[in-house]
């Protein structure tokens, strides 16, 4: 990586009043994710009511923030113009351990990464707000 | 739940040289061009196609598709829709359409799709989930979520470099007996593929479909009006179709889509095994696309893709199963949804028997796929020779 990723002029987040609270989280270092009181599953990302039982029972809770990779590219050519001073980066898909999968920018500090290896939740800032991003471990 | 499908033919196509450039021509002119040819092709005048399916046409007409084209061409169909499911839109029209004609809702339909590609684009004005949750990553376009597909199927299989490259490398050898083909005239074999730069590991920028303007058009119609066309009448013999997800982060597997019941349903439909299939038209955005498919066909186990490639004597028509003998996307270019119907179009030639210096000897069955968004948009046809 050449550049920091603060410095990055990129897209941000589409906030809704819906995904609203999981980006304000986020801000103040937590990552919440929904939790269905009637079929007892977790759900990412956020849903107006939940896509497994279509029962409106959500509610928000604190994820563990520990997850594993379950894939991942290191990005040379990004599709986004913006990306381009911080390539080579890493995207991958983390598998929460409450079940579903985002994906996230992986912060791997030189290190190399495997699907699989374990993760944990690490606010970064990328241009000028706080995304919820993973790094090694 | 089944379906038979006995009152529907293809007995037209038309399809537009695959250009970088189109400066100035709008979408519509190309659409009509290639539309006009299909009709041409089929023996039909245009009063008599009453029937209409196009694609979305994100920036130029993103509402009233269907009148808009219609207006334009002069049509005024019975029966029209969107179909809408990015690589598997044009396999999607045709079980539609033979769908809506043995219902007696038309009896001609023109199913068509085509792009221009002006210097200047506008980016997409998305807000959705995939916009909101996986942009802000780094993550925007096509390319890494199939690279994050790719890595896992690696992973998982321990499948090499050279396994995936292996298929773009067959597809610029079958291009090179497609002088329509933007590759046409530019092999590229697997030391090439695995020399060209990384674009988002693991894919190098040859296992990445080349994005061209072109267009491509196919008219289903009834067996009596077929007759006029001065080809062999091409069957729809069984179809499937599913969607799963939109985003790669929802994926209900990164190593087997959609693609795999749709392909069993077809294959039921049409009372066939996929080893007796004689032609293969797989939708290959990217390598990694036709080595999943290859096993969610079935023709091997998981994993085990590239072994199969190497028994079936790679992909040219005179492989075991020959497969893409158009050069597929990946040798012929991508003219955006209508990339999709190229499989169609080249799966008719193939059992018409006109596909030239390519053409398959006795070729009687096609199995053609179409894929969308990341691995979760699927369509499968079955199509056969009239006998
Ligand atoms: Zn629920």
């Amino acid at each position: 990586m050449t550049a920091s990723l603060q410095e990055l002029s990129v897209p941000g987040p589409t906030v809704t009043a819906l995904t609203e609270p999981f980006w304000e989280a986020v801000k103040s270092g937590r990552l919440m994710i929904q939790h269905c009181d009637s079929c007892e599953r977790s759900v990412f990302y956020p849903r107006a009511i939940c896509p497994h039982c279509w029962v409106d029972a959500l509610t928000w809770t604190e994820a563990s923030g520990r997850g594993k990779l379950k894939s991942f590219s290191q990005v040379w050519k990004p599709g986004h113009p913006g990306w381009i001073p911080a390539t080579p980066y890493l995207v991958g898909l983390v598998e929460l351990s409450e079940g579903p999968t985002m994906l996230s920018h992986i912060l791997t500090e030189g290190a190399q990464v495997a699907v699989g290896d374990a993760l944990h939740f690490a606010p970064t800032q990328i241009g000028d707000r706080i995304l919820p991003c993973f790094k090694m471990g | 739940m089944n379906a038979s499908w006995s009152k529907a033919v293809i007995s037209g196509i038309g399809e537009l040289k695959p250009e970088r450039k189109t400066d100035g021509i709008n979408t519509m002119d190309l659409l009509m061009k290639v539309s006009a040819q299909a009709a041409q092709d089929a023996g039909l005048e245009p009063g008599e196609i009453d029937g209409l399916l196009v694609g979305p046409q994100v920036g130029e007409t993103p509402q009233h598709v269907p009148a808009t084209v219609a207006e334009y061409f002069g049509m005024q169909p019975v029966m029209s829709n969107v179909v809408d499911l990015g690589g598997a839109s044009g396999p999607g029209m045709i079980w539609r359409a033979a769908a809506a004609i043995e219902m007696g809702m038309c009896e001609t339909v023109l199913c068509v799709l085509g792009n221009h590609r002006n210097p200047v684009s506008p980016r997409s004005p998305n807000r959705n989930p995939a916009r909101e949750f996986d942009t802000p990553f780094g993550a925007s376009g096509a390319n890494t979520s199939y690279a994050l597909l790719m890595q896992a199927h690696m992973a998982k299989y321990g499948c090499t470099p050279e396994d995936y490259a292996t298929i773009a490398a067959g597809a610029r050898a079958n291009a090179q007996l497609n002088p329509m083909a933007i590759f046409h005239g530019k092999p590229a074999d697997v030391d090439d593929i695995l020399a060209s730069p990384m674009v988002t590991s693991p894919l190098h920028l040859l296992e990445i479909v080349m994005p061209v303007a072109g267009g491509e058009a196919v008219i289903v119609t009834t067996p009596e009006k077929a007759k006029r066309s001065a080809h062999r009448p091409v069957l729809l013999l069984g179809a499937g179709e599913k969607i799963t997800h939109r985003a790669v982060s929802q994926a209900p597997s990164l190593t087997s889509g959609p693609l795999k019941p749709s392909i069993a349903r077809a294959l039921q439909q049409a009372a066939m095994d996929v080893s007796d299939i004689g032609f293969l038209s797989l939708y290959d955005c990217y390598t990694i696309m036709v080595a999943a498919t290859i096993e969610d066909a079935g023709l091997c186990k998981p994993g085990a893709f590239g072994q199969w490639l190497r028994d079936n004597d790679g992909m040219g028509s005179d492989a075991r199963q020959p497969i893409n003998t158009h050069g597929g996307q990946l040798g012929f270019g991508q003219p955006d949804l209508a990339g999709g119907m190229t499989h169609v179009v080249e799966a008719v030639r193939q059992l018409r028997g006109t596909a030239g210096g390519r053409q398959i000897e006795n070729c009687e069955t096609a199995l053609v796929t179409g894929n969308g968004a990341t691995m979760s948009e699927a369509v499968a046809l079955i199509l056969g020779g009239a006998s």
